[in-house]
């Protein structure tokens, strides 16, 4: 059996962290996604401008500066924040902004972006037709985006939306630079102590890869699904 | 004006001529380290991707792996086990390739380039695999070798094909090459990193450096819009 050194357990909680990280960062990606796109195709100008400023921000910049950025520059905002409170208010409050936050936040608000691409492509491909039938049973706005586009453009955000998940995967990696104790952490300073990285990084790479064999999977089938009823074409 | 910049040098704490060249030192690293890895990249992965489009799994297969395995994991763990591996190497401590291996430049371009080689090696393959059947019969029937098929007419064109997303491929390399700063090179993160730790400025410190970084991703958007402009001519609509 693989000896690990004792460093098994640790191992695998910080297998935890990074799958806990990346469904948090998804949840978060997923939703200003959502907004984004319904900000870029909607009419108002303020909105539309914002969310391409947003997207084309987000795609100039590396992840990792952006996590440098929002986990320090975090801290000091935040300080900056309680001794305001605390000169004005005399309340005293001291917060803690832990790299955890920030990886959620950082890669959230960067798989945001290429989601709100990802939506908005899908929300183009549905048929004119079933918005207009929508109005014409007199559906609010509101009633329209959440029956029927959102059901029928997921079939065309599918394939992208895997493949942002499949990225997004690998940048929590990343998060480790930032001193979170996910399982690249605890591999790096397991190599370093016993001087034996492809002991400790190849089980790690290993994990990696069956996360996005057994997502690939489950993204095949909620594919299958989403497009029953479609008659494909070949 | 270049008074201006001297005085602006001068009331500035933070941004004075000894952390500008530090940036520039990090800029120059950060593009050697980029061209580089997409260089030798290339020049690795259009064999591949041929031998990839193979019939015969004993080549294929080997290949497959490879890119399976480099764009499966993260590029920091593909860094971390070449990094520290090598100076596992039995023996590497006495022969030359120490004295390569030594510093932390190549082994991150060892990383940088097998994983955008594995990368690029799946993008030409989908270019090479969408070649028109009829260009390849044509090539047939006017009795060119293999070898003159691939080189005259199955590479030209599926270049033309792939140059969108190895455009991407681009971008995602350079934004990637930010962790070269972790092993301790002094690219333009890293550049940023020592001048956030000397002045506990994160804000000024980082976003600078993405003032930068965004410059050269939208620099190289616009080459790539132009290249693609050039070799898509024949396919723009008359009068577009």
């Amino acid at each position: 059996m693989l000896d690990l050194k004792g460093y098994g357990p640790a191992l695998i909680e910080g297998a935890f962290v990074t799958i806990e990280l990346a469904f948090l960062s998804l949840a978060l990606a997923l939703f200003l996604g959502l907004i984004g796109a319904a900000s870029k195709l909607s009419q108002n100008r303020v909105l539309r401008g914002g969310a391409t400023v947003y997207t084309t921000l987000i795609r100039g910049v590396p992840d990792l500066v952006m996590m440098l950025l929002f986990y320090y520059g975090g801290q000091v905002a935040v300080n900056n924040l309680s001794d305001f409170i605390y000169d004005t208010y005399g309340v005293d409050f001291f917060f803690q902004f832990d790299p955890f936050i920030a990886g959620v936040l950082t890669i959230g608000l960067i798989f945001g972006a290429y989601m709100t691409e990802t939506f908005r492509g899908a929300f183009l491909a549905v048929d004119e037709g079933q918005i207009e039938a929508a109005k014409a049973y007199g559906f609010t706005r509101w009633h329209t985006f959440r029956r029927i586009m959102i059901p029928q453009m997921m079939r065309h955000a599918l394939p992208g939306l895997g493949n942002n998940w499949q990225v997004l995967l690998k940048t929590t990696a990343l998060v480790s630079i930032i001193g979170l104790t996910d399982m690249v952490r605890v591999a790096e300073q397991a190599a370093k102590a016993e001087r034996s990285p492809f002991l400790f990084f190849i089980p790690v790479a290993l994990v990696y890869l069956l996360i996005t064999a057994g997502s690939e999977l489950f993204i095949k089938w909620l594919n299958k699904r989403a497009n029953a009823g479609v008659i494909q074409g070949d | 004006m270049p008074e201006m910049i001297a005085e602006w040098l001068n009331q500035n704490e933070i941004f004075t001529a000894t952390t500008l060249l530090h940036y520039w030192g990090g800029l120059v690293t950060t593009v050697q380290l980029v061209f580089l890895s997409l260089l030798l990249g290339l020049i690795l992965a259009v064999p591949l991707a041929i031998l990839r489009t193979v019939k015969n799994p004993f080549v294929s297969g080997p290949i497959w792996f490879y890119t399976y395995l480099f764009r499966g994991t993260p590029l920091l763990i593909q860094l971390y086990v070449i990094y520290y591996g090598i100076a596992q190497i039995e023996g590497i401590q006495d022969t030359f390739w120490w004295e390569i291996f030594r510093a932390a430049f190549y082994p991150a371009l060892l990383a940088f380039t097998l994983n955008t080689a594995a990368y690029t090696t799946e993008i030409l393959r989908g270019a090479i695999v969408a070649t028109p059947q009829g260009e390849i019969e044509a090539a047939k029937a006017y009795g060119m070798s293999w070898l003159m098929r691939i080189r005259r007419i199955v590479l030209p064109s599926a270049a033309r094909r792939a140059v969108q997303a190895y455009a991407n491929e681009v971008i995602f390399m350079l934004h990637a090459s930010a962790i070269a700063s972790v092993v301790t090179i002094v690219d333009l993160t890293g550049a940023a990193r020592d001048i956030y730790s000397r002045f506990y400025a994160p804000f000024d410190a980082f976003i600078a450096v993405a003032l930068i970084y965004m410059v050269l991703t939208f620099a190289l958007v616009y080459g790539f819009k132009r290249l693609e402009h050039r070799l898509l001519r024949h396919l723009r609509p008359v009068g577009g």
